[in-house]
């Protein structure tokens, strides 16, 4: 298509949502709705998946050894816990910082009774690696590894954490996964249904068009036009409106479960929109591109 | 330029519209095809169009058989055929240039050329200075003369025109025509369906005569007599005047 042709093309879509107004306006406000309730789920996907993020990576494996374990056998232990995929972190705890730790953890203000050991250490066969996971949902494959690493006598996990963050991680994503399925479809139908009227308005141009010769992009691309137009606007404008209410929104939600805070770290604007805006604007074209296909392969028979 | 061999069509009712008709039509020819309604020239038009398909039979356009045609060529190949109709249709929401511009927008020629070429074809058909007025500030002679002009600023080396003198009185009728004539003396090829006898007596032209679906007289320009090429029937409906039934004017 010629750039003239292209212009032409555009103009005509333009005055296509422009003739049919009401049917348009419809569409984008049903498509900003849409996108807006995308939008809203995205964030809250993308920031408990951050908040999990935060979480997984204090959620540790402790690998405990036998007790005659040799140093060469540990640092090859410690080499192939580096090796295993997932693995973010690991650090080694000697029996001696395992007991210092313990005794700050169970013994604070009784000191005294800890000194009842003396130099003796109680947790001398509680030397370990504690192993941080990039993703939570690798732990079991990793146990399993660790497992059957020569020296290993027990590997420890906190089993339920990781499966109720897993679990719930899921829950969001197909809840909204299917809200917005039962969206994007209403919003295409109604795209669909303004195209409709659109072909059913201009129904003579589009039959002298076919008689002169006109190729049949050219009696499509106007069509097309109309239906990607409406997507991009009815993307835009709830990007606008997110972006506006973005912090407002966490701010509001920090404030209100302030008891969860050292849980809830939101991601900043910035973050959640150098991906969400072009999803969303390359959805609601996809969108308008579908719902105008749709129908001119049903209507317009070139 | 035109040829139908043996062309039959029938529609699912199973009448042929058009039956086992052959003729030719050579470059640069002007023909009047006549017939009552029903007989026929609608589809004959459409097969020409190739909006239809003949049941039975060839048709060759510029030598070229239409049937092997495909469906993304079908565009190309029309514009090869410039198209005027009784009711114009032309734009209503279009001036008198954008309704010209159209048809080559597109096709999808280049703005520079459309530029210089709507305002030659206005010029030839005598609208040059009512480029900005929209079609119901037109009279049904004007908006004809738009239509052609349409149908011709691609340079199509056939023009159809279906009924192009149906909704205009004697003086618009003939202004017509001999813009018609003319276009014919530039070389192109026109083919009028008419019900028009005046004009046909008129212009002395070929005459092709439709009844039923079958071709019943075809006589050359040289020696027309309109008595000839249409029958007593169709005379006696013309020329009582009945519009309804196809006459047209009033035997004086």
């Amino acid at each position: 298509m010629r750039i003239s042709g292209f212009l032409y093309s555009l103009k005509q879509g333009m005055i296509n949502i422009w003739r049919n107004k009401l049917f348009s306006s419809a569409s984008i406000a049903t498509m900003t709705a849409c996108i807006f309730l995308f939008g809203i789920f995205f964030s809250i996907v993308a920031n408990f998946q951050s908040m999990v993020r935060n979480v997984e990576e204090g959620v540790a494996i402790t690998v405990f050894f036998e007790e005659d374990i040799s140093e060469e056998q540990l640092q090859a232990i410690g080499k192939a816990i580096e090796m295993a995929p997932g693995v973010l972190d690991q650090r080694y705890i000697s029996a001696d910082e395992a007991w210092e730790e313990y005794k700050k953890i169970y013994y604070e203000g009784d000191e005294e009774a800890a000194e009842t050991y003396g130099d003796d250490n109680p947790l001398e066969t509680m030397s370990s690696y504690q192993v941080y996971l990039r993703d939570v949902s690798q732990q079991q494959d990793l146990v399993k590894y660790l497992e059957a690493l020569a020296g290993v006598r027990q590997v420890r996990q906190s089993e339920s954490l990781a499966n109720m963050l897993m679990d719930f991680n899921r829950l969001i994503g197909y809840v909204s996964m299917g809200i917005i399925t039962i969206l994007f479809a209403v919003a295409i139908f109604l795209i669909s249904n303004t195209v409709s009227v659109g072909i059913a308005v201009r129904k003579e141009e589009i039959a002298i068009m076919k008689l002169i010769g006109a190729a049949d992009y050219f009696v499509k691309a106007p069509f097309y036009v109309e239906g990607i137009m409406i997507g991009l606007i009815g993307s835009i404008l709830p990007m606008v409106i997110l972006y506006s209410i973005y912090e407002r929104l966490t701010d509001f939600v920090a404030e209100k479960f302030s008891f969860l805070e050292n849980l809830m770290t939101f991601l900043s604007v910035d973050e959640v929109f150098q991906t969400l805006a072009p999803v969303a604007v390359i959805l609601g074209i996809g969108i308008g591109f579908a719902g105008s296909g749709l129908t001119i392969r049903k209507h317009l028979k070139v | 330029m035109i040829r139908l061999e043996n062309v039959s069509k029938s529609y699912s009712e199973g009448i042929p519209a058009l039956n086992d008709v052959s003729l030719q039509i050579g470059e640069g020819e002007f023909v009047f095809v006549m017939g009552d309604s029903g007989s026929g020239k609608s589809t004959l038009i459409k097969l020409l169009l190739k909006e239809l398909e003949p049941t039975e039979g060839k048709i060759y356009i510029n030598n070229q058989d239409i049937s092997a045609i495909g469906r993304r060529q079908i565009p190309v190949f029309r514009r090869q055929i410039g198209v005027v109709f009784q009711d114009f249709r032309l734009l209503k929401d279009r001036n008198v240039y954008d309704n010209v511009s159209f048809a080559m927008h597109v096709i999808g020629t280049s703005g520079r050329t459309i530029r210089k070429k709507v305002p030659q074809m206005l010029s030839m058909v005598g609208l040059a200075a009512k480029y900005r007025s929209y079609p119901k500030q037109l009279s049904g002679g004007e908006q004809q003369r738009v239509a052609i002009a349409r149908a011709l600023v691609n340079q199509p080396k056939i023009l159809l025109a279906d009924e192009p003198t149906g909704n205009l009185d004697n003086n618009n009728a003939w202004e017509i025509m001999n813009l018609l004539e003319e276009i014919n003396a530039r070389g192109t090829t026109v083919v009028v369906v008419t019900h028009n006898l005046e004009i046909v007596r008129i212009m002395k032209k070929r005459v092709i005569a439709i009844e039923q679906g079958v071709v019943v007289n075809d006589v050359g320009a040289e020696n027309t007599q309109w008595e000839d090429a249409v029958s007593d029937k169709a005379q006696d409906i013309y020329l009582s005047g009945d519009k309804e039934a196809g006459g047209f004017f009033d035997e004086d």
